[in-house]
């Protein structure tokens, strides 16, 4: 005997979709368009476990959402240092979390989804970045500087300096300023 | 750490077996994707990179005192041509001496490493270089800035 079925597409994968996530007892919530949400505490390797065995039924997570959030808190970030006038008088972990109106600890945990590093050493290095980039115009002094990016004292940014770099802004400086010489 | 991520191409030029041995290991232990390619001086590595095929190191750690070339040799070969720009160079040395930190640094090393004694700590010094390498590239630091010591 020979029989044929027929389906619908939708129903058929959203049904496997709510199956799996039950099987990994992760708590849901169905969108329209094929799309669910899940809480940002759920862990990788359950959210792995998810994306594999979704992929026995050539189903894939798009999860570009996150990706997008994670290049707009890096762009944020950036602005937010090397644009004078939007550096934040809050900490900038509360500005983040105002601007995406998103709990700081899911923006953390989508940045590290997505690099090698947390939020917090990427704001010290490019506030590092940005002290570079003054010692070399040399148009502010470090007392200038150290004001310029919420550092409490030129000790504090001199020590986070150090901590980065591995070198003190004056031997940092000396270093640039031979590297130019050798190069002209 | 994260799958959307390629693995680091990194390449270790260094005379000491032990000390090959023992990087090999730490960079193993290490949870972020990495290719390591190993030369036993600094005369294998320039023949390698000066075949135009060869496939590039995204970091290559580079011993200072190794015989036929030594690391500082290497560094300025390989600084002095455009093909290599974009490969970071760390140099791996016993010394720690500044003056060696700094003359290092103004032939266009990235980063400094002092070879460290423990195993726990040179996991944490190449991940350390992982980590800002990256951040180098991702977020595009100024190149003619990028150098530290660790």
């Amino acid at each position: 005997m020979r029989f044929y079925i027929n389906y619908d597409v939708n129903i058929a994968c959203r049904v496997i979709l709510q199956e799996q996530l039950e099987l990994l007892n992760i708590k849901y919530k169905l969108l329209p368009l094929g799309g669910f949400e899940i809480s940002s505490t759920v862990s990788k390797e359950k959210f792995n476990a998810l994306k594999e065995n979704l992929g026995r039924y050539a189903i894939n997570i798009v999860d570009n959402q996150r990706k997008h959030l994670f290049q707009q808190i890096k762009e944020t970030i950036v602005e937010i240092i090397f644009d004078k006038d939007k550096f934040p008088n809050t900490n900038i972990s509360y500005y983040l979390s105002e601007k995406f109106n998103l709990s700081y600890g899911h923006l953390a945990s989508v940045f590290s989804e997505y690099t090698y590093t947390t939020i917090e050493n990427f704001i010290i290095i490019q506030k590092i970045e940005k002290v570079k980039k003054l010692i070399i115009e040399e148009k502010l002094n470090m007392t200038e500087i150290s004001y310029e990016l919420n550092y409490s004292s030129v000790a504090h940014l001199s020590s986070q300096f150090k901590k980065v770099t591995g070198l003190t802004p004056t031997v940092f400086k000396r270093i640039v300023e031979k590297r130019k010489q050798l190069i002209d | 750490m994260t799958n959307n991520l390629t693995p680091l191409q990194i390449f270790l030029a260094d005379d000491d077996e032990d000390d090959r041995i023992f990087f090999s290991e730490a960079i193993e232990d290490i949870r972020m994707k990495n290719k390591l390619t190993l030369f036993n001086n600094g005369k294998d590595l320039m023949d390698y990179l000066l075949d135009s095929d060869a496939s590039l190191p995204d970091i290559l750690f580079l011993d200072l005192n190794m015989p036929y070339k030594n690391g500082l040799e290497c560094l300025k070969e390989i600084r002095a041509d455009n093909r290599f720009k974009d490969v970071s160079i760390a140099i791996y040395s016993t010394s720690s001496s500044e003056e060696d930190i700094e003359n290092t640094f103004i032939e266009g090393a990235n980063i400094y490493i002092k070879k460290p004694n423990d195993f726990s700590e040179l996991k944490k010094v190449i991940k350390g270089v992982f980590q800002m390498n990256w951040q180098f590239h991702i977020s595009g630091l100024n190149k003619e800035t990028f150098f530290f010591s660790i």
